[in-house]
């Protein structure tokens, strides 16, 4: 395991297109360094066992029963069995994406359960979790891999919410979350 | 034109902070468009686009067919209807049954189109709109100015005092903080819906799925919150195949608002389940209203070919200045023109489409490679079948169309106007025309018209002949620019004859809808410059080469006359504007660079017609470039000068600013000299510049070319 990653030109294009529409990205190179860096980022927005603090984890293939109790005891706040009430009073939410855009900096999932979507629509912060084998190029190559067969819904989410109604000024964070952060793995092993 | 109309436009040019916002998009699309395209084949996309659409509209009732079936094998609940009033019964029957008591909605141009928020309150439903500019319209009891950006007109000061006056007291004109509070006062509002009500980007046939495309994230809210979702969606949003979503989703958003991408796009094909467990009661409404005609009509079936960016509206020089209420409640700009005549009546549009310049800058843009400016000729043609045309304008081809009467009108205009021309302007008209001289002077009618000049020039004898076709500008107000023709085609071993027989080129008919009078035009043309043998048909006026080298065609095909399109065609292959001959002429060898020339600061204005239907904008750049000339490109050179023909005596009101603007990116440029391959627009812009007291120049390339060679 390195700590120092090398940089490939898809994920370049990828940081920079994402970072073009206010996300952020932020690289790891493993699955235990993704939940040490949510576990401070949780910290950092003060995320608390209390309504309007709380985080709210949809369930994801990286998480299994071990790391979830580990998560929790570490992180007060942090729910997994996530509701619309609870999702409705966190200040973050988080989940695993199955895709990764480059050409565009979008992440993307398939998102028929109701609480992956609850997690990335309601708080004003969402944390997107996805690894970088899953890492496709633009949407042809996605199309080829994802489907509505299989899927009933799929959701691209490409930076923040935002708005430019008002005086055609750009303004982030209307209806869904204003911030975006998207965790970038280079080996995100599923759970044991 | 009505009185209601007239006012409107008045109205919406008084706006400052309607014309400011549009004008400050408009600049900023322009560039924004541009970075979002790069390193993408736009015309690749564009050509997918039409292809897929076009291919979908020619199969509407299949694809909807094939759409029920994949869609209800998932559980969705699919209702297709041609009644705009079936539609609305069926979502208050549905919200009745299911005792519905609050609906939020997602931006829909469909439920627009229909009035459905109406139907609904009125049952007692409360209807909330969500997307932030359509909430804000929806609080002022206004419509759409914009179809992506509908509350564009409005300034932060009237969002806050709308605010204030109907949600909380006290929100100040602060854009962070209004839309911070937006959040705030919607959010209960998703939380407690029982319904969602949305549109679609994209209907896909093959899976039964819907794409919906936003930049709030109000959609999946409305999606996915309330335990109904009720998707409202126009036949014309069908597509065949899931692989289809590709290229419109490349492009609408580049389109639209200049984005790589939205923030959201969801993808639904079947219902999922709710917060509680339940599964989600999903109903897809796909609304024929007339799309189908459409479909079945050989020239307007291309609108089907519509993704709704809006960027018809956001290049165009008329919107920018006036906004969408002009154009009507719903649908505005170019495209919403033709929409509204569909989806509206016939008649609706008959104010409407008289506000296209005829520039072309939307066809160019548009990624369904629509030709909204042809279109709009249809519904003019169409109009003027239907309702006949308006009596001076009858009285004016009469004329125009009599070329004798109008030859001889012409010279006594010429000895009429001695009293008011000064150094071959008319800066004043008196009475009923000065309108027409308020805000440029107008070229004074030539003494001798260039038919009779030619006559005096001494031409060499040459075995190369080449006819002049002068147009009504070149002919009487302009005959300098034909003596330039003639001196630089002489110099190439060209002799140019004037054949007498030559009228009108019938484009002034023609862009009022008037094709039999356009059409007479053009046989009267063909058989005259067909009389004797030349190699080229030469034109110094875009409109009237366009005339020549198409319009003949179409105007005697559009009116049954084709026994006579063989010599129309034969006409147009000997067809070519001056520019690219001279370019022609000088690779040749034939023409040659007089040594030492001054080298002269000099910027382009490019000509509508000449730009976007010849494709010559780049051949007199390099021609003076190759003279020696330096070129300083100005601002928007290829934004239209408010000439448009007849358009300037039509709505002068909306003429005036567009010229306004040219000229100060004229005056920006800083070059002492403005050329131009159009007549007209050398009409246009050198009397807006004499009006203004600017000493640039303003003149033909031809002109200026004449001076440069050996």
């Amino acid at each position: 395991m390195s700590l120092i990653v090398d940089s490939s030109p898809i994920i370049d294009l990828f940081k920079a297109r994402a970072e073009a529409v206010s996300a952020q990205v932020q690289r790891v190179a493993t699955k235990a360094l993704a939940m040490e860096l949510i576990v401070r980022l949780l910290h950092q927005e003060s995320v608390a066992d209390k309504p309007g603090s709380y985080a709210v984890w949809a369930a994801c293939p990286m998480i299994g029963a071990g790391e979830r109790r580990a998560l929790e005891s570490a992180v007060p706040g942090l729910r997994f069995d996530v509701t619309r009430e609870l999702a409705a009073e966190a200040r973050v939410g988080i989940s695993q994406m199955d895709w990764a855009l480059a050409n565009t900096g979008t992440v993307v999932q398939t998102a028929d359960e109701v609480d992956k979507r609850l997690v990335s629509t309601l708080p004003l912060l969402h944390i997107a979790i996805v690894s970088a084998d899953d890492l496709l190029p633009d949407l042809s190559a996605l199309f080829k891999q994802c489907d509505p067969r299989k899927a009933a819904y799929i959701s691209f989410i490409t930076g923040p919410s935002r708005t430019a109604d008002i005086e055609r000024v750009l303004t982030i964070g209307v209806h869904g979350p204003e911030r975006l952060i998207i965790v970038l793995v280079d080996e995100l092993e599923v759970a044991a | 034109m009505k009185k209601e109309f007239r006012q409107s436009i008045v109205d919406a040019l008084a706006n400052p902070n309607l014309s400011g916002a549009l004008g400050r998009f408009s600049e900023a699309y322009r560039v924004g468009r541009a970075k979002a395209y790069e390193g993408i084949d736009f015309e690749a996309v564009r050509t997918d686009i039409a292809a897929i659409k076009s291919s979908a509209a020619s199969h509407l009732d299949e694809l909807a067919e094939k759409f029920e079936q994949a869609a209800t094998a998932r559980g969705t609940k699919v209702f297709r209807t041609n009644s705009p009033q079936a539609v609305k019964d069926y979502i208050l029957r549905l919200a009745q049954e299911r005792g519905v008591k609050s609906i939020v909605k997602s931006k829909s141009m469909a439920t627009e189109e229909i009035h459905l928020n109406k139907h609904l309150e009125k049952a007692g439903i409360e209807v909330r709109e969500t997307d932030l500019g359509e909430w804000i319209i929806q609080l002022a009891h206004q419509t759409p100015s914009h179809m992506v950006m509908p509350a564009i007109h409005m300034t932060k000061e009237e969002v806050a005092e709308v605010f204030s006056e109907n949600v909380e007291q006290g929100q100040q004109p602060d854009i962070a903080k209004l839309v911070k509070f937006a959040r705030a006062k919607l959010r209960p509002k998703f939380l407690h819906a029982d319904m969602g009500i949305s549109g679609a980007n994209i209907a896909v046939a093959e899976t039964g799925s819907i794409v919906i495309i936003t930049n709030e994230g109000n959609a999946r809210l409305v999606t996915t919150l309330p335990r109904i979702h009720v998707a409202v969606v126009g036949l014309e949003k069908l597509v065949e195949h899931f692989g289809d979503i590709t290229p419109i989703l490349t492009a609408l958003p580049k389109s639209a608002t200049a984005q790589l991408l939205t923030s959201y796009v969801s993808i639904i094909s079947g219902p999922v389940p709710n917060t509680d467990g339940s599964p989600k009661e999903l109903h897809i409404i796909l609304m024929d209203n007339r799309r189908n005609e459409m479909a079945q009509d050989p020239r307007f079936k291309q609108a089907l070919q519509c993704i709704r960016c809006a960027s018809c509206l956001n290049v165009c020089p008329v919107f920018r200045l006036v906004g969408g209420h002009v154009f009507g409640k719903v649908y505005t700009g170019g495209i919403g023109t033709i929409l509204t005549a569909w989806f509206g009546a016939l008649k609706e549009s008959s104010d409407i489409q008289g506000l296209c310049i005829q520039c072309g800058n939307c066809k160019e843009v548009c990624p369904g490679k629509i030709d909204i400016p042809d279109l709009i000729l249809e519904l003019r043609r169409r109009l003027a079948v239907e309702q006949g045309q308006p009596l001076i304008q009858k009285g004016i081809f009469s004329v125009v169309n009599n070329r004798r009467l109008f030859h001889t009108m012409m010279r006594a205009a010429s000895l009429g106007q001695k009293p008011f021309a000064k150094e071959g302007y008319i800066r004043h008209l008196p009475l009923f025309l000065s309108g027409l001289t308020e805000n440029r002077s107008l070229p004074a009618i030539a003494d001798v018209p260039f038919r009779d000049r030619i006559k005096a020039i001494k031409q060499p004898k040459c075995a190369e002949k080449v006819a002049f076709f002068g147009g009504c500008l070149v002919d009487f107000a302009y005959p300098g620019m034909g003596e330039s023709i003639v001196k630089v085609l002489n110099k190439a071993g060209m002799e140019v004859i004037f054949p007498e027989g030559q009228t009108c080129c019938g484009a002034p008919a023609r862009y009022s809808g008037a094709y039999e009078v356009a059409a007479q035009n053009g046989a009267d043309n063909i058989q005259a410059l067909l009389a004797e043998d030349v190699k080229y048909v030469v034109s110094a006026c875009p409109t009237c080469t366009v005339a020549l080298k198409q319009d003949f065609i179409a105007n005697l095909e559009a009116v049954g006359r084709t026994e006579e399109l063989p010599a129309a065609r034969r006409l147009a292959e000997k067809v070519v504007d001056f520019s690219t001959l001279a370019s022609q002429l000088v690779e040749q060898g034939r023409l040659k660079f007089k040594a030492g020339i001054e080298p002269t600061k000099f910027t382009y204005h490019d000509s509508c017609h000449f730009k976007r239907t010849l494709h010559a904008d780049q051949t007199p750049r390099k021609l003076m470039k190759q003279a020696g000339y330096e070129l300083v490109e100005m601002e928007e050179s290829d934004m239209c000068c408010g000439m448009g023909g007849s358009y300037t005596i039509k709505l002068p009101e909306i003429s005036a600013p567009i010229l306004e603007r040219k000229l100060v990116n004229i005056e920006k440029a800083g070059a002492p000299l403005v050329l131009i391959d159009c007549p007209g627009c050398v009409m246009q812009i050198g009397g807006g510049l004499d009006k203004r007291g600017s000493k640039i120049k303003v003149e033909h390339t031809a002109q200026r070319l004449a001076e440069c060679l050996e």
